[in-house]
């Protein structure tokens, strides 16, 4: 994956849950086209008419707490969101959003270091965030050489895919 | 070196440790519901990899909207149908035979101490009730379970949550467990395994277990666990008897699994349970929790008993004995949903289904509906629900709906009140 994301930031509070990422009345789509049309409907329901490709999501402590449906990483991402910023997070979301191969990015302290509509610039691989708005510099937890790999193929299923054909196999 | 129980889990379940701190674990149970799992089955089609490991450790069930409301949904299921019958899954339970998952897959026995058991849904916690190791997982990483039997998970962390003194009257093991999310918070145990402990725990029923810990994952947690001793046992008996000499061996088998004395723990809690009131939620989280006489009063407008918390025989039961001979207030709908085919079977049996009937409830086939908002029991933009389910998140329930979380008990008796009561109020009928 490139190396800076640069994005918009969406902020969002503390404990945004899956319900509010992607709403259990949507569960019966599986298309990601139709399910990136109800991404974050229940935190704010103007995201998906304001969101562009390659745009952040900033959010306080425990993001994506709750459900295990996978929808809510695959409305993100087909949404567009380049990454996630966030205190911390649910752990059935985070696992989803690296196999997704989305960016989800651990930074305490993010969330009161960024306003709606700053501008921010994120090196993956050494964790830097600069505020290109406000100038300020924050220092996110650096991703494991694996995970690092897995968001480089985009995705767990393509680097696994990428290993077996190396190897012969199918 | 002393092991909690879900390290020695995951020292007998070890397939690879591919880096410090993240473990490939080998999955004795990996269970299917029709929403997260025919995803899965869509892109091993699609990759031409239509294979299960073991078709006798996938069990599988249609659940969350069942009967199917409409064509996309009659759709999911019918993904799952074909799936099953391809690779000639037998422990499948279709509408007229199925439970809400966390519900019947215990009902059948399928879950022993000591297993490791992922399936697409987060409230898969339950299943540590009987000293597994249980944790809900996305569509990907069922994906490779179905295909592998495998699963990664990092190196578990466990809190300790000691139950001590006397369970007052009316207070049940709903009320426990959001006593617990409210002290640990709705992010306290994000990682860990939450181990239930204490005289409280050693005299609750498997099913008040269940309650207990499917709302682990309501504080973060991945599991929760109560060790497996003769509770368990007398439970599981019926479906192991078979495997072991007598019952003094089998209870020797599951203590192997308890944590050991001086195992390392992130967090000790101590509640002293003997002044507890009866629990509601009051917010958006789990863990905005207040004793009953402070929600007292509150109007609602619909009631609803059920769900992989509380829609066990045990809860009908306790609802029943505040609701007998009783009617709903006027103007609320109170919906009662039995878990699983099984109970409603039972309960019909014994007269509880009578009973609600006579009150005024809607009684229901078993389905997850309602308490994700997808069918069964939605409510309206600005409608209140008394609820027994397992989240009140912003919505769950229908867009702009309030739910306030609480126990069988709290339920029925502001079905009879129309505003949120305290059940220590009220007389128990024998039922």
């Amino acid at each position: 994956m490139e190396k800076i994301i640069k994005g918009k930031a969406f902020v969002f509070d503390a404990n945004i849950d899956t319900d509010q990422i992607y709403p259990g009345r949507f569960l019966d789509l599986t298309d990601p086209e139709d399910v990136a049309k109800h991404a974050m409907e229940g935190a704010d329901p103007n995201f998906v008419r304001t969101v562009k490709k390659g745009d952040l999501i900033v959010a306080s402590t425990n993001f994506g707490c709750g459900s295990s449906r996978e929808h809510a990483a695959v409305t993100l991402k087909a949404a567009g969101i380049g990454a996630i910023l966030a205190d911390s997070f649910g752990r059935i979301f985070y696992r989803n959003a690296i196999n997704l191969g989305i960016p989800a990015i651990v930074c305490p302290d993010i969330r009161s270091s960024v306003s709606k509509g700053d501008l921010l610039s994120v090196n993956v691989a050494s964790g830097e965030i600069i505020n290109e708005t406000t100038g300020a510099i924050l220092k996110a937890q650096p991703f494991s050489p694996y995970v690092m790999s897995i968001l480089d193929n985009g995705g767990i299923k393509s680097l696994v895919k990428g290993q077996l054909q190396e190897q012969g196999l199918k | 070196m002393a092991m909690t129980l879900a390290e020695k889990i995951f020292k007998t379940h070890l397939k690879d440790e591919p880096f410090p701190g993240t473990k490939v674990l080998n999955i004795d149970v990996v269970l299917c519901h029709e929403i997260t799992t025919p995803i899965a089955i869509n892109d091993l089609v699609a990759r031409g990899k239509d294979r299960v490991f073991d078709t006798n450790r996938i069990k599988v069930v249609i659940d969350h909207v069942s009967p199917a409301k409409d064509s996309q949904t009659a759709l999911q299921g019918k993904i799952l149908r074909d799936w099953v019958r391809r690779h000639k899954i037998k422990d499948f339970f279709d509408i007229g035979q199925n439970g809400v998952c966390h519900s019947i897959f215990p009902e059948k026995g399928f879950i022993r101490p000591g297993n490791t058991v992922i399936m697409g849904d987060s409230h898969t916690c339950t299943h540590g009730a009987f000293g597994a190791f249980a944790a809900g997982v996305g569509t990907t990483d069922l994906e490779v379970g179905i295909l592998k039997g495998v699963c990664s998970f990092r190196d578990p962390e466990t809190i300790r949550v000691n139950l001590n003194g006397r369970l007052p009257e009316g207070v049940y093991s709903k009320d426990l467990i959001l006593k617990v999310i409210k002290t640990l918070t709705v992010k306290g145990a994000t990682d860990c395994v939450i181990e239930f402990h204490g005289d409280v725990v050693k005299g609750l029923s498997m099913e008040s277990r269940m309650t207990l810990c499917n709302m682990a994952v309501e504080a973060g947690g991945t599991s929760g666990v109560c060790m497996p001793d003769e509770v368990t046992l007398d439970y599981l008996w019926p479906f192991i008897s078979g495997d072991y000499k007598d019952k003094k061996a089998a209870l020797e088998e599951f203590k192997k699994w308890w944590s050991d004395e001086g195992c390392k723990y992130a967090k000790v809690v101590d509640i002293d349970v003997s002044d507890m009131e009866p629990q509601v939620t009051f917010g958006y989280k789990p863990d905005q929790v207040k004793n009953v006489t402070e929600m007292a009063g509150t109007l609602v407008d619909q009631i609803y008993i059920g769900s992989c918390t509380n829609g066990r025989m045990e809860d009908l039961k306790i609802a029943a004995s505040y609701v007998k001979g009783k009617k709903i207030a006027p103007l609320v709908r109170a919906i009662v949903s039995p878990a699983t085919t099984e109970i409603f079977r039972q309960a019909e049996a014994n007269g509880i289904i009578k009973i609600f009937l006579d009150a005024g409830f809607c009684v229901t086939n078993p389905t997850c509906g309602a308490c994700l908002g997808m069918s069964n029991g939605v409510l309206a933009e600005g409608e209140v629900c008394a609820s027994t389910t397992n989240r009140n998140f912003n919505g769950r329930m229908g867009k702009g709906g309030m739910v306030h979380l609480m126990s069988p008990a709290v339920a029925a008796v502001t079905a009879i009140e129309g505003k949120i009561a305290d059940p220590r109020k009220f007389r128990k009928e024998a039922i």
